[in-house]
């Protein structure tokens, strides 16, 4: 008879900060940079350099403590993590061990059955990230690319509170959009400034302790996060029921063949030797500082949705989807500001939006168009000066690379023809060249009068109004 | 003075006033290395024509009324763990040979800025572990005072170039001593400001929280100098501070009359040379007898100094000297199959025994299972020793103390016993430890001729204290080798000196002198002695 377990499951999710510079030294955090572009003698470890704590690492650190209902470490420090590697070019990363400047928080998920539930957060620590090797398989060599070497990271780390995959996607997201919402990330996990680490263990249902857990890396979407779940948890279920046991080890998931295989156990564990940093002085967090991050707190998406309800006169589904994303949030808001009617501007963001960001794969934080640009559009739209099919081909180009409607609609002639005798030329020419629809229409086929309005847009190369010429086409027969 | 071996007060002076020029000097400077360097081998490298082309740079912004200060067109050495941009840095270790600054440390730019003129790089003991020069893989330093023995270390070139007229003043770095022991076994000044004075930015690690980049000179009045360029916050330190009495000149003062000088009686015990003791206690007395208040105390925790700061010292270290594994820069080991066999390969033939032998000290007592009985013990340690020192300068405005235990050794004698080589580290430890400024400076030779240096300490940026009293104590023993009669400060009591302390005081701070005393008197002074009781609320 199989048992029932349960799986037991917490998280180290690492975030990479959106700051300009790197954590310890001055250099550009720009992604895409050609190799070692963005390094000096502090991230790529010269013998006497020092590392300067950048102090906006500091404020994103607290700030999304605060968010996530932690304590803040008043007097917090910095340790170093010893290992050798070549991505790593000190041989030792500088983290925080014995004091992470956030400890006991929790953030609430929404769980499958519609009930709410706490996720602990054991600690947040603030750390530099490692180079980058390139094994150049031909020349048989290995290269390193220090630019990321240095760029700050914080990790998030879970009580072991999540019993499914579905919990932890929802306290992933809900972590990421914090996140996003503080800009203190962009959370992509494809990029991997958001990288998730799995620690999971079974156990039956209804025991005390925790099984043997195992660590899952190398995570790189929300599928194969899931995946690497339901995986593990069956393999070491039948482990277990095959009376074997579940070895502590780290395990690395190969998303193209969805199965994980060993890296290394805990016997092979190093020993990462930490001790204080004594480079970086203690930080302490003064009461003022910690005002001035609160007050700077944004206003997070339950606040956001609550306050759309009383103020824009849209759906509540609307409402979800676009605060689902800061960045849509903020896009929908200073579209508004810009004078477009909150309907219309959703009514953009809900169908067009939504169905290239899903056509292209992207996410709401790819979205390049301006405020400013949608709202003319709107208004371009509303005041008829185009047509609605008109205004999806211009919406598209916006999207592509944010072009100004007004220019694009002139420079390509897209204009609606509104001149009465235009107009009347073509729907005159369109119904002498299609006797039989004139003669359905007439003999009642009411459909028939549709046919005519598509002829005569396609005569005017989209650029008339549909309505006008309906009403035309009538007022002729 | 001996062209060559001016002090860069005087020298600057006299460029200055065009009596000389920057370049004249560096001339002199180079031609003293010519004649002296193949004997003594201060220097890892010396950049001749690099040298004086800096030399007639500055030169023109002299003339051109650009650079006045006092240590303007004066060439100096630099310890070769301090980056000099172009120059090549090794810390006098293989794992460094092929490596060439690519900046300069703060410290060095701070000289530059002031119209110093950097010679050349200067030997030292490897990644400074060592206290003889001798772990160099550069071959060792010889002392300018007696060649068969060694300067001293790990800043042994700087004190050995400075004493053989091979720069006229010199950087170097302290970590447990490595100024102040050098400075003393070559008979010249070296300071050791208050942790967080000088940037240690450009200087190559080796136990960060103890660390100290300062002078090595002539004399006191250069130390002052020195100090008073070196000495700013530095921002991309994040252990400098900002001191505002950083006008260390003005404690250039010949008077200690009612300066109190402790002597813990812990440093004058079983180890120490009686030539050393002598020497050091007549300092005191000449002290004393100028008004200064000599008392004996007892300092708490004196043996445990050593082992703390071996502790601590050895595991910043492991850490600091991990960069160095052949990947990014330096030595590389040939035909290594794959990357740990590299490290491994790389590390046991680019590091000497010494820094192998604390890379494996310190790597243990950070490891699982043995921090907290080692590392975090050696730190609670550290706290208390500070504490000890905190209670010590509530008396005292600074404490005097030998250097080192024996003047300098014979080459070779140290290194088989590297036991009895920390443990001469006894006396200039804990300076580190704590933080404490700490001036070696000259105050005799034993029977060979070798220099004996006299230690004072003071509280955390307290050098003025240790200036005045120092510049004080030099004049007067200049005085006396001059045949002049010493300037005696007036009203004061005749002959007077070390203070003992009754036996019912607190026993933290002073206790009667029992059975053969600290202090040995020579026959004329016995008379003279007169122990004054200490008054109560002094």
């Amino acid at each position: 008879m199989t048992r029932e377990y349960e799986t037991v499951i917490g998280l180290e999710v690492h975030v990479e900060l959106a700051t300009h510079t790197k954590i310890f030294c001055g250099c550009s955090t720009a992604f895409g940079a050609v190799p070692n572009a963005h390094t000096c003698p502090v991230c790529t470890g010269m013998p006497g350099s020092l590392p300067v704590l950048n102090k906006k690492v500091l404020e994103h650190a607290v700030a999304v403590g605060l968010a996530t209902n932690c304590e803040i470490t008043r007097y917090c420090k910095f340790d170093r993590k010893n290992y050798f590697y070549p991505d790593n070019p000190q041989n030792y990363q500088i983290s925080q061990l014995y004091l992470p400047i956030c400890r006991n928080g929790y953030v609430e998920i929404e769980t499958a059955l519609g009930g709410r539930k706490k996720v602990g957060i054991h600690e947040i620590h603030m750390e530099e990230d490692a180079g980058k090797l390139i094994h150049d398989d031909w020349e048989d060599v290995s290269l390193v690319d220090y630019n990321r070497s240095g760029v700050p990271l914080l990790e998030i780390v879970s009580e072991p509170d999540m019993r499914n995959a579905e919990e932890v996607i929802a306290y992933l997201e809900k972590l990421r959009l914090i996140i996003q919402y503080l800009r203190a990330s962009d959370c992509k996990l494809q990029e991997g400034s958001m990288r998730a680490d799995v620690n999971l263990s079974v156990r039956e249902a209804g025991a005390e302790t925790y099984g043997i857990r195992t660590e899952m890396k190398n995570l790189g979407s929300f599928r194969a996060i899931s995946r690497a779940i339901e995986g593990e948890k069956e393999r070491q279920i039948d482990l277990l029921e095959s009376g074997g046991k579940v070895v502590q080890e780290t395990r690395r998931w190969d998303e193209a063949k969805e199965t994980s295989y060993a890296m290394r156990s805990k016997e092979d564990a190093q020993d990462y030797r930490y001790f204080p940093d004594p480079d970086l002085v203690p930080v302490r967090i003064s009461d003022a500082f910690l005002e001035e991050i609160k007050n700077r707190q944004p206003e997070f998406r339950t606040e956001k949705m609550q306050r759309y309800k009383t103020e824009y006169d849209i759906p509540d589904y609307d409402i979800e989807i676009i605060t689902s994303s800061k960045h849509m949030a903020d896009l929908f808001e200073e579209t508004v500001a810009c004078g477009a009617a909150p309907k219309k501007v959703s009514n953009w963001l809900m169908v067009e939006t939504l169905r290239l960001l899903k056509e292209k794969g992207l996410d709401p934080e790819d979205i390049r168009f301006s405020p400013a640009h949608l709202a003319r559009l709107i208004a371009l739209a509303e005041s008829r000066v185009i047509n609605s099919t008109v205004a999806k081909e211009v919406f598209e180009a916006m999207f592509e690379e944010d072009v100004d409607p007004d220019v694009y609609v002139e420079e390509n002639g897209l204009k609606m023809v509104s001149e009465e005798g235009a107009l009347l030329k073509t729907v005159k020419e369109v119904i002498a060249a299609n006797p039989k629809s004139v003669e359905d229409y007439r003999g009642g086929k009411e459909k028939a009068i549709g046919f005519l309005v598509g002829q005569t847009m396609k005569a005017m190369k989209g650029k008339a109004d549909p309505g006008a010429v309906g009403k035309l086409l009538k007022e002729l027969l | 003075m001996e062209k060559g071996f001016s002090t860069a007060v005087e020298l600057a002076t006299a460029i200055r006033q065009g009596k000389t020029t920057a370049v004249e000097a560096m001339e002199t400077v180079l031609d003293r290395i010519g004649e002296v360097e193949e004997c003594y081998n201060c220097y890892v490298a010396v950049d001749r024509e690099a040298a004086l082309k800096r030399a007639e740079a500055v030169q023109r912004r002299i003339r051109a009324g650009e650079l006045t200060g006092q240590l303007a067109g004066v060439p100096v050495a630099i310890k070769d763990n301090l980056h000099v941009a172009g120059l090549p840095t090794t810390c006098a270790s293989r794992i460094l040979e092929s490596y060439r600054s690519t900046f300069t440390a703060t410290a060095v730019e701070r000289l530059e800025d002031a119209g110093a003129v950097v010679v050349g790089k200067t030997n030292m003991d490897e990644f400074a572990m060592g206290s003889t020069t001798e772990t160099s893989a550069w071959g060792v330093t010889k002392n300018p005072r007696n060649p068969e023995h060694v300067p001293g270390g790990s800043s042994g070139g700087s004190a050995a170039a400075v004493a053989a007229g091979e720069c006229v003043f010199a950087l170097g770095s302290d970590t447990g001593g490595s100024i102040r022991q050098p400075a003393s076994h070559c008979g010249v000044v070296g300071l050791k400001p208050t942790y967080g004075t000088v940037s240690r930015y450009g200087l190559v690690a080796y136990g960060s929280s103890l660390d100290q980049v300062g002078p090595l000179s002539r004399t006191v009045e250069d130390c002052a100098v020195i100090l008073e360029v070196l000495a700013a916050r530095d921002e991309k330190d994040s252990t400098s501070i900002a001191r505002e009495d950083t006008d260390f000149t003005k404690a250039l003062v010949q008077d200690v009359r009612g300066m109190r000088i402790g002597i813990p009686k812990d440093y004058f015990g079983q180890g120490l040379d009686g030539e050393v003791r002598t020497a050091v206690l007549e300092a005191a007395q000449l002290l004393g007898r100028q008004g200064a208040m000599v008392e004996e105390f007892d300092l708490d925790l004196v043996e445990y100094a050593v082992p703390t700061y071996y502790t601590i010292a050895a595991a910043e270290a492991s850490s600091n000297l991990e960069r160095f594994d052949g990947v990014k820069y330096g030595y590389r080991t040939a035909g290594a199959e794959e990357l740990h066999q590299m490290y491994k390969q790389t590390r046991s033939q680019g590091f000497g025994p010494e820094v192998k032998r604390r890379i494996m000290l310190g790597s243990f007592v950070l490891s699982s299972g043995y921090y907290d009985a080692y590392y975090l013990k050696a730190l609670q340690v550290k706290a208390m020793i500070k504490a000890a020192f905190d209670q010590a300068f509530a008396r005292y405005d600074c404490i005097l103390s030998p250097v080192a235990p024996a003047t300098a050794p014979r080459l070779g004698e140290s290194l088989q016993d590297p036991l009895r080589m920390y443990l001469g580290d006894i006396y200039t430890v804990s300076a580190n430890l704590a933080g404490l400024p700490a001036i070696s400076l000259p105050c005799g030779v034993d029977h060979l001729g070798l220099p004996i240096g006299l230690q004072l300490m003071g509280d955390c940026f307290q050098e003025k204290k240790l200036l005045r009293v120092a510049y004080t104590y030099e004049q007067l023993r200049r005085d006396k080798a001059s045949g002049q009669n010493p300037k005696q400060a007036p009203d004061i009591e005749p002959a007077h000196v070390i203070r003992q302390a009754p036996g019912a005081e607190p026993a933290h701070v002073i206790r009667q002198v029992t059975g053969a005393g600290l202090v040995q008197h020579s026959g004329e002074e016995a008379s003279q002695q007169a122990y004054a009781r200490r008054k109560e609320g002094m």
